[in-house]
């Protein structure tokens, strides 16, 4: 038995303590906003916080939770439902095409924003490329993590001539 | 698709004076809905660029069909049902624009739902009401695909939504243009024709603007929802007048597309997600032989039968598969079992063997050999008089898909029925491939719509819904099959691999006189390697027959993935050779291609060319037309360091007009990422009949670290000729970089992966 905290809610599970904390909260729980990618922490699907710090959800044993709080992309938007400052700046900037690794994305740029409110393009870099976009909308990425943190206005590309 | 309708003819007698018509476009029908929903539906034949498929889907024949619907509910809100899979390319939102456009409808009003791939959504609920009783065509040889019946036509109806291909970037340019916009351009004169006759008004003088009509003369001014049943029974237009590009309200504008909310909070449901309510659903992780053709001739799974939460351990043939209570038990049961393989033919193929193979056929084919794509002039007779002549040969490899999301099925067959979660571009082919696997009939398969972790070409195939229906078959109750990253790379469909060899000839004046091209792999689209947009007079364009025992499979862009490299990076050898610049050399080859000097001269400008560079970095330009679009990119590369660096990306794109231009840019800037990937790091190997690469530390990706910035410049150079945009930003990307690393450094790649040649 493992006892943890799911986006606010004590949970208690029954499971082999080396399973990943990934299959718990998708199998277990049923909060399937967090993807599975490679399964060897190289593509970054799987990030969720564990006490506020992003982790490889994939690669991580839920023992390592025990006692912990664990928040996934359903759980960071207010209880009003609105959203975070992170998900705002992803639609503005119409970032997601597949949308598959964005839930990974957005958990990483929040953990980043958090310690690093005004990132520069290198701590961006270094901080964001754990997490893969097959898609390719890293441009889109780091503009939204500027926007989010007031550092760059909202606003599309795209103009026609 | 969540949202359920039920239907209820108001009397068979307004049926029965509801006429469905053909336009000289195709075929429009309406109804009402229950609650006063109006819901008109178009269905149109038009050509289908996705060559290779059509015979799948279309049955041989040589058209594809296009079944595009709209509903207006009573709360005045609009739903485009469109019959297009939501991979990444926003199409279904953009197309959904063109019909809200059509409709005058704005943009916060409007909802866009999966088509269902389920013959019985539309005899239940929907086609009943497109056609009444006598209204079937009266000369039933215009519609071969119809069955004369009339339930008949329901199910031939429902069996197109689920014959729609996502694929050829052809979503936007002809559902978009063929479909959705005559839908839009009906319901919107039905509404008015209803609205005219309500006010005892000329139709003429009503206005519609967002989704309300309005008659000054009158003061009278409704919602389209007021008019919605009684639109349903208007007379339907024979052929709706669509707007010209001065009309146009949507079209053309950046509308946010409607599928991104739900992919900022977890919401969205993708294939993997999807499935049953039911506490019976259990999880499969599957291995198939690793050699094309092999069978399992032994297995050991002694260990695996212990494992905690193991419920079946499953030989099928060509493949293993452990049934838990959990993914990860599954896959750990998986990994300790043992097995033997039954001995093939391909036991011993390799890419090695393969690429000696490809320079035997291309040594064999010589300068005039193989199977022509193109000859005009006499490329032999005038490279014998060119004052320079200029060889080379070029080299790629076999490449992964590597979407997001690996291949996964959800089935569960009970009943004689199947129902099917997965993530496919072709639903009728996964349809049919986990109807052989259940042992049902195909109308009996309920495929159940879901958004797809990435497509490019990789969800094709019926083969993981076949397992999937497979396993829930023999396990009796709904099962889960998640391939693993590795199993997912290395049972891929393959971009094929090609070695191309040009010869061309430059006169005195540096003009290119001559191209002879001979290349292995087939070419689709057929156009990929062909050049009559460059003024060049005397060419040859073949390809040799080669074996390659693997299994391929269409790889964004398809042929253009390659040809774009090869071409571009022959052109470019030719500027150098004539001692030219290669924007200059290509500007004086594109007299009679306006369009195309157009898009050449705006990525140019774009990057500033002839600019100063700071010291070691290098600019590079290459030009492809692809799916009736033309993109010209600028690389600019930083060959300081030890490996080198993509820093700017600069794109012009003509997709004759861009219905949504941040659509549009975004998959510029998407296909420029793929192709980069490619062309710097990737390649998939053979070795012993098998792929020797496995997840992404031996498969890499393209990383934020390394992501160049990239800006985009569109021209809307023909606005009734649209392109398309999934892939057409991918194959110059790979010569822009080579060329640049030459201009950099004067070292020529002319295979990739360009890592290689910095290990």
């Amino acid at each position: 038995m493992v006892s943890l905290t799911i986006n606010g809610s004590k949970e208690e599970v029954d499971v082999d303590p080396s399973m990943p904390i990934l299959w718990v909260i998708r199998e277990r729980f049923g909060m399937t906003g967090t993807k599975f990618g490679c399964g060897i922490a190289q593509c970054g699907a799987c990030t969720v916080h564990l006490d506020g710090e992003p982790i490889r959800s994939c690669s991580t044993p839920v023992s390592a939770a025990e006692g912990k709080e664990v928040t996934t992309i359903e759980g960071i938007a207010s209880e009003d439902g609105t959203l975070s400052k992170v998900q705002q700046a992803w639609i503005s900037e119409q970032v997601p095409q597949c949308g598959y690794c964005q839930s990974g994305q957005i958990m990483s740029a929040t953990a980043l924003l958090r310690d690093t409110p005004q990132p520069s393009d290198e701590q961006i870099n270094a901080f964001m490329r754990g997490n893969v976009c097959r898609c390719g909308m890293y441009g889109r990425i780091r503009k939204a993590i500027k926007v989010a943190a007031g550092i760059e206005q909202p606003g599309q590309q795209g103009a026609a001539t | 698709m969540n949202e359920t309708t039920s239907t209820k003819p108001s009397s068979s007698k307004t049926s029965r004076s509801r006429a469905a018509k053909w336009t000289r476009r195709g075929f429009i029908g309406a109804g009402a809905l229950a609650g006063g929903a109006l819901i008109v539906g178009v269905a149109v034949r038009s050509g289908n660029p996705v060559g290779k498929l059509k015979p799948i889907v279309a049955g041989g024949d040589d058209e594809a069909l296009i079944n595009s619907w709209v509903k207006i509910d009573a709360d005045n809100l609009v739903t485009a049902i469109v019959p297009h899979c939501e991979m990444g390319q926003g199409a279904n939102s953009t197309i959904a624009q063109m019909l809200a456009d059509e409709m005058d409808v704005n943009w916060e009003n409007v909802r866009v739902m999966d088509a269902p791939a389920d013959g019985n959504y539309v005899s239940q609920h929907a086609a009943r009401l497109f056609v009444g009783p006598g209204t079937l065509p009266d000369r039933p040889n215009q519609v071969g695909f119809m069955e004369p019946t009339y339930d008949g036509l329901f199910t031939q109806l429902g069996k197109l939504a689920g014959a729609y291909i996502t694929g050829g970037s052809s979503s936007v340019r002809s559902t978009g243009q063929n479909g959705m916009r005559i839908a839009g351009a009906a319901a919107r004169e039905m509404l008015v024709a209803a609205a005219a006759k309500e006010w005892g008004v000329p139709a003429s003088e009503i206005k519609t603007q967002n989704a309300r009509l309005t008659h000054a003369g009158s003061g009278r001014s409704e919602p389209y929802s007021a008019f919605a049943e009684a639109a349903a029974q208007q007379e339907l237009p024979r052929a709706p007048k669509i707007k010209q590009v001065s009309e146009y309200r949507l079209m053309g504008t950046p509308a946010p597309r409607k599928d991104i909310p739900s992919k900022v909070d977890g919401s969205a449901i993708f294939g993997i997600d999807g499935g049953p309510d039911s506490d019976d659903l259990r999880y499969a992780a599957v291995k198939a032989a690793p050699v094309v053709g092999a069978q399992i001739a032994s297995m050991d799974a002694s260990t695996a039968k212990g494992m905690g939460g193991v419920l079946q351990i499953l030989n099928m043939g060509d493949f293993v598969a452990v049934v838990a209570d959990s993914y990860w038990q599954a896959q750990q049961a998986l990994g300790t079992i043992k097995t033997a393989y039954t001995e093939t033919e391909n036991d011993t193929v390799s890419t090695a063997k393969m690429f000696a193979g490809f320079s035997a056929a291309l040594d064999e084919a010589g300068d005039t050999g193989g199977n022509s794509k193109a000859e005009y002039g006499d490329p032999i007779d005038a490279l014998g008089g060119a004052a320079i002549a200029v060889e080379a040969e070029y080299k790629v490899p076999f490449l992964a898909h590597a979407t997001m999301e690996p291949m996964n099925c959800t089935a569960w067959v009970r009943g004689g029925k199947c129902d099917i979660w997965t993530s496919t571009q072709v639903p009728l082919m996964a349809r049919d491939g986990a109807a052989e696997g259940a042992g049902v009939n195909a109308d009996d398969v309920t495929m159940h719509p879901v958004f797809l972790g990435g497509g490019f070409g990789r969800r094709l195939t019926p083969e993981y819904s076949n397992q999937a229906a497979r396993l829930a078959k023999a396990a009796g109750y709904p099962i889960k099959m998640i391939w693993s990253r590795e199993e997912d790379t290395a049972q891929d469909f393959y971009r094929p691999a090609d070695i191309s060899r040009f010869k061309g000839g430059l006169d005195e004046n540096g003009k290119a006189v001559c191209w002879n091209n001979v290349h292995c792999t087939e070419d689709e689209p057929a156009e990929a390697p062909l050049i009559e947009f460059y003024d060049i007079p005397n060419v040859s364009v073949r390809n040799a027959d080669v074996e390659m025992p693997v299994r391929l499979g269409a790889w964004r862009s398809v042929a253009h993935s390659q040809h774009g490299f090869f071409v571009e990076s022959f052109v470019d050898e030719l500027a150098h050779a004539a001692g030219q610049d290669p924007f200059e050399f290509r500007s004086a080859h594109l007299a009679n291609s306006p369009r195309h000097l157009a898009v050449l001269e705006g990525a140019a400008k774009m990057a500033g060319w002839g600019d100063a560079l700071p010291e070691g970095h290098g600019r590079g330009i290459a030009l492809v037309r692809s799916f009736n679009s033309i993109v010209a990119e600028v690389a600019q590369v930083d060959m300081t360091g030890n490996k080198p660096r993509v820093v700017k990306m600069f794109c012009c794109v003509d997709a004759g007009f861009a219905m949504n231009p941040d659509g549009l840019a975004a998959q510029m800037e998407s296909g420029i990422i793929y192709g980069l990937t490619a062309a710097m790091y990737d390649e998939i190997t053979l070795k012993d009949g098998k792929v020797e690469q496995s997840n992404f530390h031996d498969y890499q990706m393209m990383r934020m670290d390394d992501a160049p910035e990239i800006s985009v410049q569109i021209i809307n150079g023909a606005p009734d000729n649209i392109g398309g945009a999934g892939e057409p930003g991918l194959p110059p990307a790979a010569a822009a970089v080579a060329n640049a690393i030459f201009a950099a450094n004067g070292t020529r790649i002319r295979e990739l992966p360009i890592a290689k040649h910095f290990a």
